[in-house]
């Protein structure tokens, strides 16, 4: 059976006035039916600029695409762009990160979802609106058929968050993309906010693909990780291996970054030293040398030499790190 | 909703008052007199304070403006005895030049001053919108290009040298009309539109510049919006990306500036009228001023004001009515 969604050699470059930058340079990832890939990294690290390639929703004039996206099969880089658009929303949605401005000001939320659910799938305005007052009571909205002729910004953060999950959903999408959903609520509602999305998936069999900055997210929800940097993937495992055994020193240096409540008192939170790379002037060679204490300890060249790909290093596991292997 | 529009309208009535007061006050300090003014020639210095008694000007300077502030609604009785004449509501006074009431001559050139500006706004619109959102959706081509290098030159012309211009090609060199003089719509629109249409494009081009750069502006920033990006996301067609969910929040800015320009307009746009001889408000107010006509020129003041700070409320009352993040609940 074919995957849900296969990204292979993924790149994408924005012309800037600056010069051309690669925002991902060759990207590989599987979603299957039923499964959560946690994509992982910094901002500037790509995550993002991919989920927005996947969706088709770079624009042409100021960006290029290239490698190959299939969704069920169907590849969709270079497919024609009507092709690309009635799969969007329809067969794969997406969460954005800010549901206030992610949401049309103008609009109440019943208008917004029924919009889409009518693009998709015809039939009247208020059938659309009855679907909309469905979908807003699965995310948990109280009183969904008042809520429904409200504003976004008559909404909490939190319910907010739910109406956008909610816009995604209207349509019965097999595959969605969640970029940063849970970021900008409290705690208290991102843990709402993240069971509500693992219990649909579950329920419905989605295909997931959560992006997030957070690797407590990432435990919660995900199957199989990808760790992103400087637009490349790191490092790719299922989730209890990478936690129990990172190899790429990345990923460690991220895992050791969490603060941890069996830390002995007065211990300083360890921190990955310097910044991102600059996607404009990479570094040569692997793009986390500069960083990296295995570099800093043993100046390997070829850290500097060839830019890395991911390896096969174990069963299901997958390392970016030229040393692994080398050095272990 | 009811308590805003009380609060809106008595913040309308005291910025009215204050431009009243200082308006007043600017004619006070001026050195001319206006009792010779409206004795006339050869008027002997007893007649002239004999006048200047009549018309209240040795009162001191609030009570000749509480007269005249009470007299716009109350109306007022001037001169005395068998001279005496009754301006009723809204009463501006008589003009010192014609002795017409102020309120009959300014609604007599309101059609013409009215005419002009929703006629070239028309046009305005059509030119600088389409310009501006072709320019923000075909950005950084030479099409963009074309279209701001242009409003820049457009809109560096002053109004008076593309009128002249304009006469000169249209009347002198190509002979399609003659020189344009005002027909009233009511008398014979065709004839309206004829004669109107070399100042409706005098007008109109440079505004036109002016909203097609910002039209332009708004829309760009307005398609970066992350909604706009959720409606892609949706899965929903260009057109409606662009024309439902960009659009309608980019020309928001634009409904706001049309409101207070219209506003302005309408109580006369004076170079243009009176480079064309329209006889707007605006070529009253010129000829007034000229005159130093001071119940005219005071009129036209409050008229002017009266009409920017009415649009201003209705632009408030647009702005709610579109965005529902500025309806007060």
């Amino acid at each position: 059976m074919t995957a849900l969604l296969e990204v292979s050699g993924l790149e994408v470059e924005f012309r800037t006035a600056e010069g051309i930058v690669k925002a991902v340079k060759g990207v590989d990832f599987t979603v299957e039916r039923g499964k959560t890939l946690g994509i992982v990294g910094e901002s500037g690290s790509g995550k993002s600029v991919t989920s927005l390639a996947v969706m088709g929703l770079h624009r042409a004039a100021s960006s290029t695409v290239t490698g190959s996206v299939k969704f069920e099969g169907t590849e969709l880089i270079g497919a024609v762009p009507e092709t690309v658009r009635k799969l969007r929303g329809r067969r794969m949605a997406m969460i954005f990160q800010d549901a206030l401005t992610s949401l049309h000001p103008y609009f109440t939320i019943g208008d917004q979802i029924a919009e889409a659910y009518r693009e998709h799938h015809g039939g009247s305005r208020k059938a659309a609106l009855e679907r909309a007052v469905e979908v807003l009571g699965d995310v948990g909205i109280p009183e969904p058929r008042r809520r429904v002729h409200e504003h976004p910004h008559q909404f909490s953060g939190g319910m907010r968050q739910r109406a956008m999950i909610a816009l995604a959903l209207s349509c019965e999408p097999d595959l969605i993309i969640a970029d940063e959903p849970t970021t900008a609520l409290d705690v208290t509602v991102q843990a709402q906010v993240l069971e509500l999305l693992k219990k649909l998936q579950q329920e419905r069999g989605l295909g997931v693909i959560m992006i997030t900055h957070d690797l407590g997210v990432i435990a919660r929800v995900a199957d199989e990780v990808l760790v992103m940097y400087g637009g490349s993937a790191a490092e790719q495992a299922p989730v209890d291996t990478l936690f129990a055994s990172p190899r790429h020193p990345y990923t460690r240096g991220l895992l050791d970054s969490l603060p941890r409540l069996d830390a002995a008192e007065g211990e300083a939170l360890s921190s990955i030293p310097g910044s991102p790379p600059s996607l404009l002037n990479p570094p040569p060679g692997c793009a986390f040398h500069p960083r990296c204490p295995v570099y800093a300890a043993e100046k390997n060249p070829l850290c500097t030499g060839e830019r890395p790909q991911l390896r096969l290093v174990a069963e299901g596991h997958r390392n970016a790190c030229q040393l692994d292997g080398v050095t272990a | 909703m009811i308590g805003f529009l009380i609060r809106r309208l008595f913040g309308i009535a005291v910025t009215l008052l204050v431009i009243c007061a200082l308006t007043f006050t600017i004619f006070y300090l001026l050195p001319n007199d206006p009792a010779a003014q409206f004795c006339g020639k050869d008027c002997s210095t007893d007649h002239i304070e004999l006048v200047r008694q009549q018309m209240g000007l040795s009162d001191p300077l609030y009570t000749q403006f509480a007269r005249y502030v009470v007299g716009i609604f109350a109306g007022q009785t001037m001169g005395s005895g068998q001279y005496a004449v009754h301006c009723g509501f809204p009463c501006f006074g008589y003009s010192f030049q014609s002795a017409q009431p102020v309120w009959a001559l300014m609604m007599d050139r309101l059609p013409a001053s009215a005419s002009l500006a929703l006629g070239a706004a028309v046009l305005w619109l059509l030119l600088g919108l389409s310009a501006g959102v072709l320019s923000a959706l075909r950005r950084n081509t030479w099409i963009d290009r074309t279209v701001m290098v242009g409003t820049i030159g457009v809109a560096a012309l002053p109004v008076y040298f593309t009128a002249m211009i304009l006469l000169y090609l249209v009347v002198t060199v190509l002979g399609w009309m003659p020189y344009p003089r005002y027909i009233a719509f009511s008398q014979d629109p065709v004839a309206w539109i004829r004669n109107l249409i070399l100042p409706w494009i005098t007008l109109a081009l440079m505004y036109a510049a002016i909203y097609a750069r910002m039209t332009r502006n708004s829309v760009i920033e307005t398609m970066e919006e992350p909604y706009v990006r959720t409606a892609r996301a949706k899965g929903m067609p260009e057109r409606k990306v662009v024309g439902k969910h960009g659009l309608r929040p980019a020309l928001t800015p634009v409904a706001t500036m049309l409101g207070m320009d219209l506003g302005g307009l309408l109580a006369g746009a004076l170079i243009t009228e009176s480079l064309f001889s329209l006889p707007g408000v605006g070529k009253l107010f010129a000829d007034s001023l000229n005159k130093a006509d001071q119940p005219v020129v005071m009129g036209i003041t409050v008229l002017a004001a009266f009409f920017i700070v009415t649009s201003n409320l209705v632009v408030d009352l647009v702005y709610a009515w579109i965005d529902p993040r500025a309806r007060i609940s």
